[in-house]
């Protein structure tokens, strides 16, 4: 059996998987990195995915499903916004409540206006974001080594699975070298700080959850517009719950956020490629405990049984001025 | 142009029902340093805020240098030049000293020459006030005086001219207060404008030029330092109260009941609170813990009764150990007779969402007259509530109602009902009377002085100078974590004042 | 600047204002219904019409009602220690395995009557168990509990499949579920009760657990306000500073509060399993154990208030499905929606309408006492 190859084709699809729950993390980290807590990045996600695909399936032109997808989704961040900042409400209630609106209104929507049993229609041509080949990467296919994973890993993806690693810097650079970066990280751990420089703390976490909105619609359409053609009745699947915890593993931090992504992601490619084969020395390793394997190491994690994930100091607290 | 740095015209503020700040005038000359001394809930804190563009003033004018100025926001008193040094630090912690200089006055949207331009400015700052402090550290890992020099450097990189300082030195160690000190008289004679908040007596003597004395929402005088003395603003502090009397024979004590050796102390941040502090309570006594706010008396009350970790020292209850570890057992140290009326009665004392019933077995909810088996005993808890209702003649006398629905005064007898009506060895008692109206106070004075007569060895802390003179059969006067001195109730006001501000502790230790 | 405690009458606090909350909600769910083209009125009749109109449809709302009382239950008990148990889910499916286990064991040699104690204990068992470790890593480890039982969600979910694929599933079979259980594993049901109202339940599930499941709405409401447990567990959750002060083992009530919303989920499994479908299946729980969460939020973690809003969950599942015969466009999933939108106003935003309604009640008494107003103008 030719291993490089196995090896090739799983990594390829460890990226194929990694990207939503990059997009997703990285939302995450926008807004509780800002102290508000958001376990709502499914139910963003999901509302993401489907106007990603109903409208790209209508126009057929894959740019306005995007942007539907972005509008949707960070409609959805305002209302947990206003929930969670203006009326001080609990963060995670507001993040449960948006998870259900979006998994129930995706399939009434879906089957009222496409009577496809939820689905959106099969998106083609322009309706659908198309793989991008890198320069000669066929004419350099058959260089050993070297070729393949230039062809297969690096050329052929998607545009949006560039910009979920493109990202991934990006975020570092605007939390660690921009003003908005500095005051989203203040405002997180201490409010108290930012109020007393002059910055209005309501304004600084509205703007970090509706950056949160915004990714959280990429992440929708790559998975209904990019890998899938369509929205499919509940495709987000707990990927917004993965990318929650990859998003504690990595400590709340971008570039250890694409490591966790990339972790869960390789381990869920090797549950698919394993399933039915016997791994040395171990033997078989039941395909579902390599799923539940994100959610274990993140529980451990959380536990302080390897290093502490310390979660941003103000987080899931509204602001309330002391006197 | 005007000398004068600040004014303030007839400020008012009220907080739903609580009048803070009731018609200030203040005048703060440029180039001095400023003290506003008060007590504890004097309204120091609130006026600063005010001035500082936290609250807005319900009424009143602001004029700095001479001009009118709205300060609606902290915005426009960092544009005015005030800049503010809070109690608590307003410094992110994981943030480097840099980082926390720059917030909110940031130059660019990208930090890159920000940052630059920042660490020049920062280091000129350094070097013009000799305030020097590693810009790259991170704040967690800096030593508390140094924390305090990033927030004054926040407010001089802002181009503050007028510079607020609320309570510097509570988190300070003695040599890191000199320290700021001889920083802020630097910085005075640079030309800045200095305002001193603070409790203590003798900084305000050691640093300011001018001082403005707050009690209860009022400027009740403002000196100059150099013509006044520390009795007559100890005496301004306190104010010459009407003198509560409270009938009470002579005390009887027997027996040491409460017993404690060598206790220190540190409060959450790893401050020393209470430092190395002995005293015996007998049965029959009522010993009086005197002091301003802040002075370790909440942290020893704490230890004593089993809540707060205590570093070294015992405390014996009847003659055995309690455990200060700080996971102490406290419904094992109820059941041995050691009844605790807490200082803060909503946020220890009571659960204020429970029906007053409930409250009234609070912590003694173990006893088996309230339960049969695991179930509560609903008629016996009533009906036990009922009876103290009468006998502390709580209003309104319904054991159904939510306890937030009492009044203070009302409140704090459902505390005391619960803690005294169970014979108790030792009663540690905190403010039993603040915030509680006029007519409730003489009622739970009268109690503690039967609980004492009926054998009870009672421990009484207050900052209510008055209530420890009136009911204590000894006092102890605390000052910075130590007892610094012990008096009959019939010492002079004045001299415990001085006591409470520590002016006399080094005599007091010479002898 | 306390407006939004300002005192209100009681019945404003505990009636009106729960109620302007949930009435928001379904008009927003009323407004779904008119975007898809359908008239919000006649789908509300239909719905009630599908959920209590004849004998069948009765017994599927009270079925499902079964489901939501257990979750509600698991839910609120937490709640009332300040602790927000997202893991009904979870806890319920293992709870299944407990059931299943159970009847397997039983099923050929018992009576149902004597499976069936034993089948409660092992849900509430098993179901506890699950809720033990998150509710161990908050007491012990400060891990929060909210992350770590939506974890165990999905934990659970992957260690069911592997159960049901590679343990339990009877052998040669394909079908990831376990053999039916025989008369010894399977719950009676209740017609005789609906029969005496009148009602025929023909083909619906109504068993035996909706007893159960009254039964237990009893014991936790004995439990919460008539225990010294529950006093402790109350208390706890108002001030956990008072708790300490009084003495109260936190980590221990902790625990013990988690194990028992567990086991209070893991009951539900006896509904489906026990008394449906007669054996194990994937995913019986179907989201029920979220549904717990807006009855308890709706139902004021009161089981008072719990079982009417199970009721009224029961009702959309069972009317929803119903309504989607005669508008096709209106699947269950509207329930989902409703459920979210519950969640949403009941919850976490449960105080938006209050400084309008304290302004409301001012205004009135300001009108009343007008006279004595004028003077403190200024």
């Amino acid at each position: 059996m030719d291993y490089f190859h196995i090896a090739i084709v799983t990594l390829e699809s460890t990226i194929r998987l990694s990207v939503p729950i990059i997009l997703a993390a990285l939302a995450g980290l926008f807004s509780e990195r800002s102290g508000v807590f958001d376990i709502g990045l499914e139910g963003k996600m999901l509302a993401a995915a489907f106007a990603g695909g109903a409208v790209g399936a209508v126009y057929e032109s894959a740019f306005l499903g995007l942007l539907a997808a972005i509008a949707v989704s960070t409609s959805l961040a305002l209302v947990h916004a206003f929930a969670s900042i203006t009326q001080r409400g609990n963060q995670i209630v507001s993040g449960v409540a948006i998870n259900f609106i979006a998994l129930g209104a995706t399939v009434i929507l879906g089957q009222s206006w496409f009577r496809q049993g939820g689905r959106t229609p099969q998106l083609s041509g322009n309706g659908r974001f198309d793989t991008v080949t890198l320069p000669f990467a066929d004419t350099l296919a058959n260089v050993p080594v070297l070729g393949p994973i230039y062809a297969n890993l690096i050329s052929g993806h998607f545009l949006l699975t560039y910009f979920a690693f493109a990202m991934v810097p990006i975020t570092w650079w605007i939390l660690y070298r921009t003003r908005f970066g500095l005051r989203l990280r203040a405002v997180g751990e201490n409010p108290g700080a930012v109020d007393t420089a002059g910055i209005s703390v309501t304004r600084m976490r509205y703007m970090a959850v509706i950056c949160c909105g915004i990714l959280c619609g990429f992440a929708g359409a790559y998975l209904s517009m990019a890998v899938g053609a369509g929205f499919v009745k509940g495709m987000t699947a707990g990927k917004g719950f993965i990318a929650l915890a990859a998003l504690i593993f990595a400590k709340w931090k971008p570039v250890n956020v694409m490591l966790a992504c990339l972790l869960f992601g390789f381990l869920d490619a090797m549950a698919i490629l394993m399933q039915g084969r016997p791994l040395p020395l171990i033997g078989e390793v039941p395909v579902q405990f390599m799923q539940a394997l994100p959610y274990i190491l993140t529980v451990i994690l959380l536990a302080g049984f390897i290093g502490k994930a310390i979660p941003p100091k103000a987080g899931g607290v509204p602001y309330v001025k002391e006197r | 142009m005007s000398d004068l740095a600040i004014e303030l015209k007839g400020i008012d503020k009220s907080f739903g029902a609580v009048h803070a700040n009731k018609n200030i005038n203040l005048r703060v000359h440029k180039g001095t340093i400023h003290g506003i001394i008060g007590e504890n809930g004097a309204g120091k804190s609130t006026l600063m805020s005010i001035l500082y563009g936290f609250y807005q003033a319900d009424r009143g004018d602001i004029m700095v240098n001479g001009a009118k100025v709205t300060i609606r926001d902290p915005n426009v008193a960092i544009a005015s030049g005030i800049g503010m040094v809070h109690q608590h630090f307003m410094l992110v912690d994981n943030f480097s000293v840099l980082e926390n200089v720059m917030l909110g006055a940031e130059e660019n949207a990208i930090l890159n020459r920000g940052i630059i331009n920042a660490r020049a400015e920062l280091k000129r700052l350094e070097d013009e006030y000799a305030l020097e402090v590693d810009p790259d550290a991170i704040i967690e890992e800096l030593p508390v005086g140094l924390q305090q020099r990033v927030e004054i450097l926040k407010a001089l990189y802002r181009g503050a001219e007028i510079l607020i300082l609320d309570e510097p030195t509570g988190v300070l160690t003695p040599p890191e207060a000199d320290h700021l000190f001889r920083i802020l008289e630097q910085l005075r004679d640079q030309g800045k404008t200095i305002i001193l908040i603070t409790h203590k007596l003798r900084e305000i003597m050691a640093i300011t030029d001018e001082v403005s004395v707050m009690r209860r929402g009022e400027i009740v005088a403002t000196r100059d330092t150099a013509k006044t003395s520390v009795e007559e603003l100890a005496e301004l502090m306190v104010g010459r109260r009407v003198l509560l009397r409270v009938e009470k024979g002579e005390a009887h004590p027997q027996d040491v009941k409460l017993a404690v050796s060598g206790l220190t102390v540190r409060d959450n941040r790893g401050v020393v609170m209470v430092d190395d502090v002995s005293f015996d309570i007998k049965a029959g006594e009522i010993v009086g813990i005197a002091g301003v706010a802040g002075n370790g008396q909440s942290e020893l009350l704490e230890s004593i009764t089993g809540i707060r970790h205590a570093e070294r020292g015992t405390v014996m209850l009847d003659g055995d150990p309690v455990d200060v570890s700080g996971n102490a057992d406290a419904t094992e140290l109820r059941k041995r007779g050691l009844a605790h009326v807490p200082e803060d009665r909503h946020h220890m004392g009571l659960v204020l969402s429970f029906e007053e019933n409930e409250n009234a077995m609070l912590g003694y909810h173990y006893d088996e007259a309230y339960l049969n088996g695991p179930m509560l005993n609903l008629d016996n808890i009533r009906k036990s509530a009922e009876k103290s209702v009468e006998k502390y003649d709580i209003r309104p006398p319904d054991v159904r109602l939510k306890t937030a629905n009492f009044s203070g005064g009302n409140q704090q007898k459902i505390v005391l009902a619960r803690e005294m009506e169970r014979d108790p060895v030792v009663l540690v008692i905190g403010q039993p009377t603040r915030g509680v109206d006029v007519g409730a106070i003489e009622f739970i004075h009268k109690r503690i002085i039967e609980m004492r007569d009926a054998g009870k060895a009672v421990l009484l802390v207050s900052v209510e100078l008055d209530e420890i003179r009136a009911l204590s059969d000894r006092i102890l006067v605390m000052f910075a974590g130590r007892i610094v001195g012990e008096r009959l109730p019939d010492a002079t006001e004045g001299e415990l004042g001085l006591l409470m501000a520590g002016v006399e502790e080094n005599q007091e230790a010479a002898q | 600047m306390s407006a939004p405690y300002a005192k209100l009458p009681a019945w404003v606090e505990y009636g009106l204002i729960p109620l302007i909350n949930l009435a928001v909600a379904f008009l927003v769910a009323g407004l779904v219904v008119l975007i898809v083209g359908e008239s919000p009125l006649k789908a509300a009749s239909l719905l009630v019409q599908g959920a209590f109109g004849y004998g069948e449809g009765l017994g599927f709302t009270l079925y499902y009602a079964t489901n939501f009382i257990f979750a509600g239950l698991a839910v609120s008990v937490a709640f009332h220690c300040g602790l927000f148990n997202i893991g009904g889910e979870g806890q319920a499916y293992i709870g299944g395995l407990g059931v299943a286990l159970v009847c397997l064991w039983l099923d050929g040699v018992m009576p149902w009557f004597i499976t069936f104690p034993i089948a409660l204990l092992g849900a509430s068992l098993f179901g506890a168990a699950w809720a033990f470790i998150p509710g161990y890593l908050q007491a012990k480890r400060g891990s929060h509990v909210v992350i770590t039982t939506i974890m165990f969600n999905f934990i659970a979910s992957s260690l069911m499949v592997y159960m049901l694929v590679e343990v339990v599933k009877p052998l040669g079979s394909m079908a990831p579920q376990t053999r039916t259980f025989l008369e010894g594993g399977q719950l009676p049901r209740l017609d005789w009760l609906l029969s005496i109202f009148g009602f025929d339940i023909g083909g619906a599930p109504f068993n035996l657990s909706f007893i159960v499941a009254l039964v237990a709405a009893f014991f936790v409401w004995l439990l919460i306000w008539r225990t010294r447990l529950g006093f402790e567990i109350r208390t706890m959750g108002a001030s956990p500073s008072a708790a300490r002060y009084a003495g109260i083992k936190q980590s221990r009530i902790i625990i013990i509060t988690m194990m028992i919303s567990g086991a209070l989920a893991g009951m539900m499994a006896l509904n489906p399993i026990m008394g449906d479908q007669h054996r194990l299946q994937l995913d019986f729980v179907a989201g029920a154990g979220f549904v717990g969460i807006a009855v308890a939020l709706m139902g004021r973690s009161h089981p008072v208030g719990i079982i009417p809003a199970a009721i009224l969950f029961g009702m959309l599942y069972q009317g929803g499905a119903e309504i989607s015969f005669e508008m096709p466009n209106i699947s269950r999933d509207m329930i989902t929606i409703i459920q979210g939108l519950v969640i949403l106003f009941a919850g976490a935003l449960e105080h938006m309408f209050r400084p309008a309604i304290i302004t409301f009640f001012a205004t009135i008494r300001g009108a009343r006492a007008a006279p004595q107003a004028t003077e403190a103008g200024e």
